[in-house]
């Protein structure tokens, strides 16, 4: 039994007495969120509801409803977090429905979807959830039965006192049970006790997703609601001049174009409210393809900018921004990447002394790597919904952290946060995207000057154009080998544009004597922020192709060789600010040499190995190309994953094939270049995602078991895809791949 | 601005728009069906696909004055109870990341079915190649649609 202190979060648990005792909110989606409803159970449902706390709500017949408290975009939080709640409770899970929390921090604290976070930061508060309640339905049913508590068990839903040979259901006590003050500790179940959680269940919006019913942020319909687009600068470096709305206001349907400002003059920006084009046009009309016409009618005039710093006050703390002037072109950042790339760069870490065990290397091999822009493409593009009045707004849309762009808001449209209601619909894929919630604000701002309901819809050119990529990197990599060939000295030095990719303190850093961690940046007028496993996702690639590179010239097996390294980190760590577990690091690989039968790999297939930490997790791949006509044919990718507990199987083991099949796109394909400031890519025509034809024909998941918290899983494998990807083709080809997008590279050795 | 009356999942909607209006927008912005989705809004990425008398097509590049009385299927008549085989197999594999494609998958794979019933590897990746699934769920998608066509021929 594990006691916990109910503290940790006990605000979630103040029950709202407006709600409590039949007092019943339902959002707006809530019926579409029943799992089963058909007619007859729509009538099944309580008459009365009782609310046990901020997630949990136990009708008169005994279903429940669990309130999930995080924005979805794909990873099936929305089954796996009420499953964690309905574990703990102790109910049959077809008796639970699921209700999306609208934005609520004094409920949910910090709803925030991404950072592979969800699970881990949710698991201790929600088996609180459910264990509290099922704690104060005890202490009723003893209560009623004038039994002691410790005798009372409970088992799907029900209560029973055995040696009285009395049972109950949940929705009998929940009632008297709402009146009980919850204690200082509660008792979590053991792991060997789980039912639910660890045990495959199906998403509880598939229904909803395969019959088409409205519910992504783009669905979103009010009785009056207008139709918004935007017209941003063609460039980076480019701001509104002028606009003649002359002719696009003549249009049929056209209600009104206006300029708006994204920020007051002298709003201090959060970490992320980033925007390339806080100045824009916006068109708003009736319907979508009568404002698509207006928006071609518009004449509008932009001109260049001037370089100007700015205080961003983030996560890192307050930091200064330099935004260059200028339009810039992918071939003069990456002469300028090559430019620092051969400067010496930022210190960052330092073990042993380097210097010198390069100096005396018998053989230094030297790599270099490199990675462009990409962009997020969700498939459901940017949108908001907005309805602004007077000092009131209701906004619905797809964010991933509302929280971060509610002062945003509240400064934008000069109205009090708290007056701000906001609804979280699903979303159409985030992978980071839809943490920089600037159409939010323009939604809101729009809404506000045209006195109206609004939904605001970004088009596909508008959404892969307006900023906010994974930024271009490059990582050169040196190792230092002795005559026995024993390598003695690692160095890395990564930069990118904005941004250094470096982790310096990641695997293979306390497994090397000397080792060198350095990083530069080059400032750029470009907007970036997360993108799936931001930073890892190109750090992973290039370590992982180096290591292969280092593994092959030594003569020694490529997963023997990390294996070795980790043996080293594990016993005899350098330095002691590493930031892997060397064992669960290493379990992974051995759980993957295992399955993948690489002992006994045929001759005739290509494959490559690829392992990574990040978001507190291991993955580590084993991807098998054949060559077919000059194209690669990815035939089949085996993977291991330790992230701890695994909540629901199916739903983990889906977003690993889904990270896998992203990574090998955005691998093989995956690039968008600049000229002149202006994306070179603006639709689907021009940007190759990976379709079903390029997708591994198969692919298998194996999680390594433990008793071990959650921790992050969308996130994870994703990264070591591209070293699988690269250390493949090289078996498959015979060259190695520095430069990304690998189908389209021009083969130069590092 | 024109009238036009439609057959959409065998009923009769009287609509006047601007006769160059897509599909896409008549269904999602005058219909309110708003299953089908917008991706790209130029045939690239298959979110909006529909079925034309039981083809599929792009809603997105349908101008709705080139209709005339052919029956339009969307995701939401695709099946009464949403029990097509395709949507059971879709179901049953738990095919959906985000969900945004699902709806123009779906459509596409049953049109796929109606015309070819048994088809191979190769047929399922020529015919559903035209759907982007930004998630990466094509292992199941491949996998949902052989079980559909099994469910069909069985």
């Amino acid at each position: 039994m594990t006691l916990i202190k109910t503290k940790i979060g006990r605000r979630s648990f103040i029950r709202t007495s407006t709600l409590a005792s039949g007092g019943l909110v339902l959002g707006f989606n809530w019926l579409a969120s029943c799992k089963n409803k058909t007619e007859e159970e729509i009538l099944a449902m309580p008459k009365e509801w009782f609310e046990m706390n901020s997630y949990l709500k136990i009708g008169d017949n005994g279903m429940v409803t669990i309130t999930t408290p995080n924005p979805e975009f794909g990873q099936n939080i929305r089954t796996s977090m009420p499953m964690i709640v309905a574990e703990e409770l102790g109910v049959d899970w077809k008796n639970v429905v699921v209700d999306q929390a609208p934005y609520h921090a004094e409920k949910y604290g910090m709803q925030f979807t991404g950072g592979s976070r969800g699970i881990m930061t949710r698991w201790e508060p929600l088996r609180m959830a459910g264990a509290s309640a099922r704690h104060v339905l005890i202490a009723a049913a003893a209560q009623a039965w004038q039994v002691p508590a410790n005798e009372i068990t409970t088992e799907d839903g029900m209560l029973y006192h055995k040696a009285t040979e009395k049972s109950a259901g949940y929705g009998e006590m929940a009632s008297a049970a709402t009146q009980i003050t919850i204690p200082e500790d509660i008792s979590l179940k053991e792991v060997k006790d789980f039912k639910i959680i660890g045990t495959s269940h199906k998403n509880v919006d598939a229904k909803s997703i395969v019959t088409g019913e409205p519910m992504f942020g783009i669905d979103y319909q009010k009785e009056g609601m207008l139709i918004a687009m935007i017209v941003h600068p063609p460039a980076f470096g480019l701001t509104l001049k002028s606009m003649d709305a002359e002719a696009a206001k003549a249009m049929s349907g056209i209600k009104d174009v206006v300029a708006i400002k994204s920020f007051k003059d002298d709003y201090e920006k959060g970490g992320f409210d980033v925007n390339a084009f806080p100045e824009i046009v916006a068109v708003v009309g009736n319907s979508t393809w009568e404002v698509l016409q207006a928006k071609k009618k518009l004449k509008v005039e932009w001109q260049p900018f001037d370089s100007y710093t700015e205080t961003i006050n983030g996560f890192r703390g307050t930091q200064t921004k330099n935004v260059p002037a200028g339009l810039e072109s992918s071939t003069s950042h990456a002469a300028k990447m090559a430019e620092l790339a051969a400067k010496p760069g930022k210190i960052v870490r330092t073990d042993g002394d380097p210097k010198a065990a390069f100096k005396n290397a018998a053989k230094i091999i030297e790599r270099s790597y490199s990675a462009p822009f990409l962009a997020h493409n969700c498939m459901e593009p940017l949108n908001a919904f907005a309805h602004v009045e007077g000092d009131k707004a209701q906004i619905a849309a797809p964010v991933q952290i509302p929280s971060l762009i509610l002062p945003t808001l509240a400064s934008s449209l000069g109205i009090p946060a708290e007056n701000i209601a906001m609804e979280m619909p699903r979303m159409g894929g985030g992978f980071g995207r839809k943490a920089y919630a600037h159409f939010v604000v323009e939604a809101a701002m729009i809404s506000q000057k045209v006195n109206a309901p609004v939904k605001l819809v970004y088009t596909r050119e508008d959404d892969m154009t307006n900023g906010i990529y994974r930024p271009s990197y490059h990582a050169t990599y040196r190792a230092a080998l002795d005559e026995n060939n024993n390598m003695t000295a690692l160095h890395v030095k990564a930069g990118g544009v904005p941004e250094s990719p470096l982790f310096a303190n990641r695997f293979p850093a306390g497994a090397i004597d000397n080792y060198m961690a350095e990083e530069w940046a080059i400032d750029s007028n470009i907007t970036i922020g997360a993108f799936r496993a931001p930073r890892s996702n190109f750090m992973a690639g290039a370590e992982q192709s180096f290591l292969d590179e280092i593994a092959e010239t030594i003569g020694k097996d490529p997963i023997q060789f990390r294996l070795d390294l980790l043996k080293r980190a594990k016993e005899n760590p350098v330095g002691e600010r590493n930031d892997y577990d060397a064992e669960r690091y290493a379990g992974v690989l051995e759980l993957l040499r295992e399955k993948s039968g690489w002992s006994a790999t045929p001759a005739n297939v290509n494959r490559g190995i690829s392992a990574y930490f990040c978001h507190n997790s291991y993955a580590a791949h084993v991807l098998d190309i054949r060559m077919d006509d000059g194209k690669p044919v990815v035939e089949k990718v085996v993977c291991a994953i330790d992230c701890g507990i695994v909540v629901n199987p199916d739903a983990a083991v889906n977003m690993a094939e889904g990270a896998i099949t992203d990574g090998i796109g955005n691998a093989f394909f995956g690039e968008l270049p600049f000229k002149d400031g202006m994306p070179q890519k603006t639709n689907f025509h021009e940007y190759q995602m990976i379709r079903m034809s390029d997708a591994p024909k198969e692919i298998e998941v194996h999680f390594v078991e433990n008793e071990i918290a959650p921790t992050g899983m969308g996130e994870p494998p994703f990264p070591p895809i591209f070293g699988a990807v690269a250390n493949a083709l090289y078996k498959a080809t015979g060259q190695r791949h520095y430069q990304q997008p690998f189908v389209t590279e021009k083969q130069i050795v590092g | 601005m024109a009238k036009f009356n439609l057959n959409i999942n065998g009923k009769e909607r009287e609509i006047d728009v601007d006769p160059t209006t897509p599909m896409l927008w008549v269904l999602r912005d005058q219909i309110k069906l708003v299953g089908t989705k917008y991706g790209c809004g130029i045939a690239q990425c298959g979110a909006c696909t529909v079925h034309l008398d039981g083809t599929a097509v792009r809603s997105c590049q349908l101008p709705i004055s080139s209709v005339g009385d052919k029956e339009i299927t969307t995701i939401e008549g695709l099946s009464e109870k949403g029990d097509h085989p395709v949507q059971q197999a879709w179901l049953e594999v738990d095919v959906p990341q985000c969900g945004y494609c699902q709806a123009g998958q779906i459509m596409t794979a049953s049109a796929l079915l109606e015309k070819n019933p048994n088809p191979t590897d190769e047929e399922i990746e020529t015919a559903m190649n035209g759907n982007i699934c930004r998630c990466g769920t094509y292992t199941r998608i491949k996998k949902a649609v052989k079980i559909a066509a099994n469910s069909i021929n069985a």
